[in-house]
């Protein structure tokens, strides 16, 4: 008898929390610590402010923390594919990360978007990278910003150093082939690494090289120290940084070793300076306000801007999505698929998302702006 | 190449070297001590410099609660041992847990230094007594066990504190100040006065250390527990207050190399671990037994790594740890192997 109410209720129970199976699952995983941790962080605290509800459906978010390690990013989405049966899963942070996480999205059929830079996540698209979107901007299209900025300012030769890991390696890569499309002169190529606490070598190297410019390949506070002894040994070039650098701590750290620098940025960071026309306004402003509310003035940086456009992209596929099959389901994971894959004119932080079936990334030059780092903040350039 | 460019060079790398050197004389001593390999060495470099630059800008280091936290969990463990009837030492607990951890916050909270070197005092005696607070919590219960298990528990306690490390400081670096702007050109070299700051301490630190083993009873005790250890205890030498002391000239070692480097470069709260390893590579050529080795492979860590950050600048890291290799395979030849029994 006792065990028959049991059954009872236990049917009762499954019965009514049948329609909570209609729930969006939204499996995260982001380096919230380890060395990409000041990428991770805020992009964990953005996901706290993605809506919780889409088209009358609850959209749950289940967030775990990879430590900035791959065989952890790829043991993470094999949990969440198959312990929550999430319909999508958004992460990782960083390149390795989210290149190790492809086979595992690939072969249960769900759809990831990648908060990571690298062009190699998402291209080519063939039959595993189907399944799989980005949203930052490709390396290549702020290597170009850059050369033509360089060439702009009759640049002749320019010098790089960047971090001995995938990030430094991929920017050296693009960088050589933005400056051949340029006619500038790639004159030394040299490695630091992020825990490094003397550049003293390379530098000296470079100077001996006398480039016209120097671009650093680095991300967040370490790219300050190769500056700073270059500024430290009387270099008197122009100074370039990558978008890898746009945060508040950055210019904290490199203090006022840091003026005159230019870097290229997603248009998030200088969103109040940018002419109204500029069709990112809007939307960039509406990030910095919600994240801002939450965290303080300031807080807002350009990385937590990539997880946003991640929400945004999700919030426009889903109810489409949702035409199609019910959450949960294999049918509703190829839906959304289909769905990302159709995402137009989706306005978000870092710019106007337009996917195709050949382009997994779907920003444009409207992506990218150049900034000039002036009296310890960023000042938007107009290149035009 | 020219000879001014090498000149910076080798300037550079004794620069660096001294720190280097710092981390394998701490090493060396703990080892020789305690048998512990103390890999979490470079945690108090990363701990002082950033509680330091925290001090500058005015904020209160929240390292604080971690060592009152670690100071009650030791008086509450030496409790627990009483009460189980074993024997405890209240004298050295109650220095060690109460009167330098309390020292500690009143700089912090009711004095709350301005001048650079209450700053820097403040720092000391936050870091100082986290060493013989992490022997007394994770490594004294195990005095007897292997070199193995106590390295085991070395890897663990710098993974923990790390992670402690990215908790309070979070995961942004910091600088601090220089001692000193100063800066001379001889001869087309640029010397700067913080690089003369790191070299006068590190010589200050490494004579006071000498004359502290030869000269003074306490040292000579040490010394004669890392030599043998029965033996030094039949003589009444207390060796689990060597413990403490040799984690406490560790942990106040670190914290000077911190505060010394802060100023010439970004520190993060997972800076200490490279500096820490460079640090062991350098006692290992001392055979983590002998001090002028140690100083010496330091120097030769620095001067390396300079040079191969001039030469291949992307394959800096490889050089320096390779460097290991060779000088294990001479000392596998040149050593007999003594298991030593206690």
């Amino acid at each position: 008898m006792q065990l028959k109410k049991l059954a009872l209720l236990c049917a009762a129970v499954v019965g009514f929390s049948a329609p909570a199976w209609a729930d969006v699952n939204v499996g995260v995983t982001v380096s919230a610590t380890g060395p990409a941790a000041s990428l991770g962080i805020p992009e964990r605290n953005t996901i706290a402010l993605m809506p919780r509800e889409i088209a009358g459906h609850k959209i749950n978010y289940i967030v775990l923390d990879d430590a900035s390690d791959t065989t952890a990013a790829v043991t993470n989405t094999r949990k969440l594919i198959s312990e929550n049966k999430v319909d999508i899963v958004l992460g990782s942070t960083t390149t390795p990360n989210s290149l190790a996480m492809i086979d595992a999205v690939s072969e249960s059929k769900t759809p990831m978007i990648s908060m990571a830079a690298s062009a190699a996540i998402v291209e080519p698209v063939d039959a595993k990278k189907r399944w799989v979107f980005k949203t930052p901007q490709n390396d290549i299209m702020m290597a170009l910003a850059i050369a033509e900025h360089m060439a702009a300012a009759g640049v002749k030769t320019a010098a790089y150093i960047g971090f001995a890991d995938a990030y430094g390696e991929g920017w050296h890569r693009e960088f050589s082939k933005a400056l051949e499309l340029k006619k500038i002169k790639l004159v030394a190529n040299e490695r630091f690494a992020r825990t490094d606490t003397s550049v003293t070598g390379q530098v000296l190297k470079i100077m001996g090289a006398k480039p016209d410019a120097v671009l650093v390949g680095g991300s967040g506070t370490p790219a300050a120290l190769p500056q700073k002894t270059l500024k430290e040994r009387g270099y008197a070039g122009k100074y370039y940084q990558t978008h890898g650098v746009a945060n508040a701590d950055f210019l904290r750290v490199g203090g006022k070793d840091l003026e005159g620098t230019f870097l290229p940025a997603g248009p998030v960071l200088v969103a109040a300076q940018l002419p109204v026309a500029n069709p990112v306004r809007k939307s960039a402003l509406e990030y910095i306000q919600v994240y801002e509310g939450a965290h303080g003035k300031g807080s807002v940086s350009t990385f937590g801007g990539h997880a946003w456009d991640a929400g945004l992209l999700l919030k426009a596929a889903v109810p489409v999505a949702l035409k199609n099959a019910t959450p949960g389901t294999p049918e509703f994971r190829a839906a959304l698929r289909d769905a990302l894959e159709g995402a137009k004119d989706v306005a978000g932080a870092h710019g106007i998302f337009n996917m195709s079936a050949t382009d997994h990334l779907g920003l444009d030059q409207r992506a990218r702006v150049m900034v000039k780092i002036e009296n310890g903040g960023w000042k938007y350039q107009d290149t035009k | 190449m020219d000879l001014q460019i090498a000149l910076m060079l080798v300037q550079d790398g004794i620069v660096n070297g001294a720190i280097y050197a710092l981390m394998a004389l701490a090493l060396v001593l703990v080892f020789s001590v305690t048998r512990v390999i103390f890999i979490p060495q470079g945690e108090f470099v990363a701990y002082a410099a950033l509680a330091m630059a925290a001090l500058q800008t005015g904020k209160l280091p929240p390292l604080l609660w971690m060592l009152l936290g670690m100071a009650a969990l030791c008086l509450a463990v030496e409790a627990a041992r009483q009460a189980r009837g074993a024997e405890v030492d209240w004298k050295s607990t109650l220095f060690w847990a109460v009167a330098l951890p309390a020292l500690a916050a009143l700089m912090l909270l009711v004095v709350k230094p301005q001048a650079m070197w209450l700053q820097v005092l403040a720092v000391l005696l936050l870091v100082t007594p986290m060493g013989p607070l992490v022997y007394r919590l994770a490594y004294r219960p195990l005095a007897h066990a292997t070199v193995l298990i106590l390295l085991i528990v070395s890897v663990a306690l710098h993974l923990a504190m790390v992670g402690l490390g990215l908790f309070f400081f979070g995961a942004e670096g910091s600088r601090t100040d220089a001692f000193s702007e100063a800066r001379w050109d001889v001869g087309g070299l640029t010397i700067t006065g913080q690089s003369l700051v790191i070299l006068g301490v590190t010589a200050l630190l490494v004579v006071a250390m000498y004359f502290f083993f030869e000269r003074t009873i306490v040292g000579k005790a040490l010394r004669a527990t890392a030599i043998n250890r029965v033996g030094a205890r039949l003589m009444g030498i207390p060796t689990a207050l060597s413990g403490d002391l040799s984690f406490a000239l560790a942990a106040l070692i670190g914290a000077v190399s911190g505060l010394l480097i802060a100023p010439v470069t970004t520190v993060y709260y997972d800076t200490g671990f490279l500096i820490g390893l460079k640090g062991f590579v350098a006692a290992i050529v001392g055979g983590l037994s002998s001090y002028p080795l140690a100083l010496a492979g330091a120097l030769l860590v620095g001067q390396l790594e300079s040079f191969s950050s001039f030469w291949a600048s992307a394959f800096k890291e490889v050089i320096v740890f390779t460097l290991i290799i060779p000088v294990l395979w001479w000392r596998s030849l040149n050593t007999h192997h003594v298991e030593d029994e206690e």
